[in-house]
């Protein structure tokens, strides 16, 4: 059992990384990647993020949208089928933990509440979290393995950009053309990252 | 009487002179010749007195041993397979050593350096021939000089291919490595990821056919066990190390990419670039010991669902290109980490994943390559956190002033 999570892990965070093999969550993948400390902070609260939601959105899946989910409630309710309600739920799910984490960490953490900024509402619209509920609706993952699942994924989002920047970091005293400096260089890097992220590809676990 | 030709000749090139376009090449040429006037100022990533140019020269004389072997042994294969019965490799390179009439014996030193020659060569000819265009390219364009770097990379490259691959996709692998893994960055020293891992990743990936599993020769039947690199029958389980000998694959007489069977040969290599300091034993001794972690932890976890899991570590270090890339990939300065803490650490990511990717990924029978590029990924993150840990430890010794 152990063994399972471990590679569902595994899989979430290298084989099918959010940003390097699906290139999900690219706005702020490319736009929050300057810096290492601040590639951290983002990274934290796509990790955190991810993690609360993938499972949240399992419950209200399992318990509401699919086909009969809603027997629980009434016995007239098992032939309703609100699966088309997907997305606006788990958007609504998102925004509402994105917003309580916000409240939660400038309650508790205001140091790094200060440091997400803007980061932390836009993780909202960040379409590696909607990728990862959608992903775990798809797979049919089970509750345990769902938090597992947006754990890893978010870990791996996490280590690609903060990898993504220091590369740029280390680029500073670089030379290029003129017309490729800034987001067009960053997009060449992020290819090259990919490329060695595909040392995972195929990898069946 | 050179020196002063191009002494002569020098006026062309400068500012007024007709062929200022052309300066970066002549530079070059000059440079390759003589020691330049000054030595690495600015940019490049070598901190100290040591000219780039003799850096490069040194790793390119630690790879004659490899690249001897890679002749011999390219020849030798050939001649093995012609001998057991095979027919020669459809190509040109075929028919012209046919035409040479000196017959196919593979104990026949001489016949096998010329067909090994005449893979090889062509190879060499096209990397350079392309890279060193678009480097002059890129340097006339961007008005700075041509760098060394490529000369280094230009070896690299076939070495790492296997012999029958199409000069037409090497071609077109080197332009991909050169243009998008260095010129774009502003070339030697600011490139991140190393140019010549990006090509063979590049070929690797757009042609699978050419060079990955039955890498040796793709031309010769499906049935020719003898095609099929040591590390993709172990992997498929069709052989265990017990059928393979050691001192063969330490020697590397062995089918597999060219350069990097010997492993022998790349110890020789090691042996000059850690004598001159121009390679870390820092990476070196990391990736071995981080095989070493990996290839235990395998042994001992569970050796009998993988027969990859179960194949011991010394054995890891003399089969494909493990060695290689140890002693000539990842000790490149430029792509790996600086700090010295972070090239034991580096070192030990590769080993670690190197070993990873053997055993565990169906797709790749042969990790070291992408586990290099993965690591190279990685090392600017690697630098920051020794960099970090270093300046905490500093100011707890110090006090917060002194930091």
């Amino acid at each position: 059992m152990l063994q399972h999570y471990l590679s569902l892990f595994v899989k979430a965070a290298f084989v099918e990384n959010m940003a390097l093999a699906y290139f999900l969550g690219m706005c702020s993948f490319l736009a929050v990647s300057k810096r290492v400390e601040t590639a951290i902070g983002l990274g934290a609260a796509v990790t955190f993020v991810l993690a609360i939601t993938c499972p949240l959105n399992y419950l209200i899946r399992a318990h509401v949208l699919t086909e009969g989910a809603l027997a629980w409630l009434h016995p007239s309710l098992a032939t309703v089928d609100l699966s088309f309600l997907t997305f606006l739920c788990f958007i609504g799910t998102i925004a509402a933990t994105v917003q309580l984490v916000e409240m939660a960490i400038d309650r508790w953490a205001p140091a790094l509440y200060a440091a997400l900024g803007v980061f932390l509402p836009l993780i909202a619209v960040n379409c590696a979290i909607l990728g990862g509920s959608l992903f775990m609706a798809e797979r049919e993952y089970s509750l345990g393995e769902s938090a597992v699942f947006g754990l890893g994924a978010g870990f791996g989002f996490a280590l690609a950009v903060v990898a993504l920047a220091a590369i740029r970091e280390r680029l500073r005293y670089s030379n290029p053309p003129a017309q490729l400096r800034g987001l067009p260089l960053t997009f060449l890097i992020t290819g090259l990252m990919a490329i060695a992220f595909m040392a995972f590809g195929g990898i069946q676990l | 009487m050179l020196r002063g030709w191009l002494d002569r000749a020098r006026p062309l090139f400068e500012e007024q002179g007709r062929l200022h376009a052309l300066n970066p090449l002549f530079e070059a040429v000059d440079t390759l010749l003589y020691t330049p006037g000054h030595v690495t100022r600015g940019a490049a990533h070598v901190r100290d007195g040591l000219d780039l140019k003799r850096m490069m020269m040194i790793v390119v004389i630690a790879l004659m041993p490899c690249m001897g072997m890679a002749i011999y042994n390219t020849g030798y294969q050939s001649h093995l397979w012609v001998g057991g019965g095979g027919a020669p490799l459809p190509g040109w390179q075929s028919a012209l050593y046919a035409q040479l009439g000196l017959g196919y014996s593979a104990a026949d030193p001489v016949a096998c350096l010329v067909l090994g020659a005449l893979y090889f060569v062509p190879q060499l000819v096209v990397t350079f021939a392309v890279g060193g265009a678009i480097e002059v390219l890129f340097a006339s364009l961007r008005k700075h000089e041509v760098n060394e770097g490529f000369f280094v990379t230009g070896f690299l490259v076939p070495l790492t291919l296997p012999p029958s691959l199409p000069l037409w996709q090497l071609a077109l692998g080197v332009a991909f490595g050169v243009i998008f893994a260095k010129e774009i960055f502003g070339g030697t020293g600011m490139n991140f990821l190393n140019p010549a891992l990006v090509v063979r990743a590049f070929l690797f990936f757009a042609y699978p056919a050419q060079i990955s599993g039955d890498v040796w020769v793709a031309a010769m039947p499906p049935d020719a066990i003898s095609s099929a690199t040591a590390l993709s029958q172990l992997a498929a389980g069709e052989i265990t190390v017990a059928d393979l000998s050691f001192t063969t694959s330490f020697f590397g007489l062995h089918p597999g990419s060219m350069g990097e069977t010997s492993t022998f040969f790349c110890l020789l290599g090691a042996g000059l670039l850690l004598l001159t300091q121009v390679a870390s034993w820092r990476t070196m001794l990391g990736v071995v010991a981080g095989a070493f972690l990996a290839a235990t932890l395998m042994n001992v976890a569970d050796p009998t669902t993988n027969p990859m899991l179960a194949v011991p570590f010394h054995w890891h270090l003399v089969l494909g290109g493990f060695a290689f890339g140890t002693v000539f990939m990842a000790t490149d300065p430029v792509s790996s980490a600086f700090t010295d803490r972070g090239r034991l650490l580096y070192g030990v990511g590769i080993g670690f994943f190197a070993i990873l990717v053997r055993a565990v990924n169906p797709a790749y029978p042969e990790g070291m390559m992408l586990a290099i590029l993965f690591m190279n990924v990685f090392a600017p993150l690697i630098d920051h956190f020794v960099v970090e840990a270093n300046m905490r430890w500093r100011r707890k010794r110090y006090g917060r002033g002194a930091a």
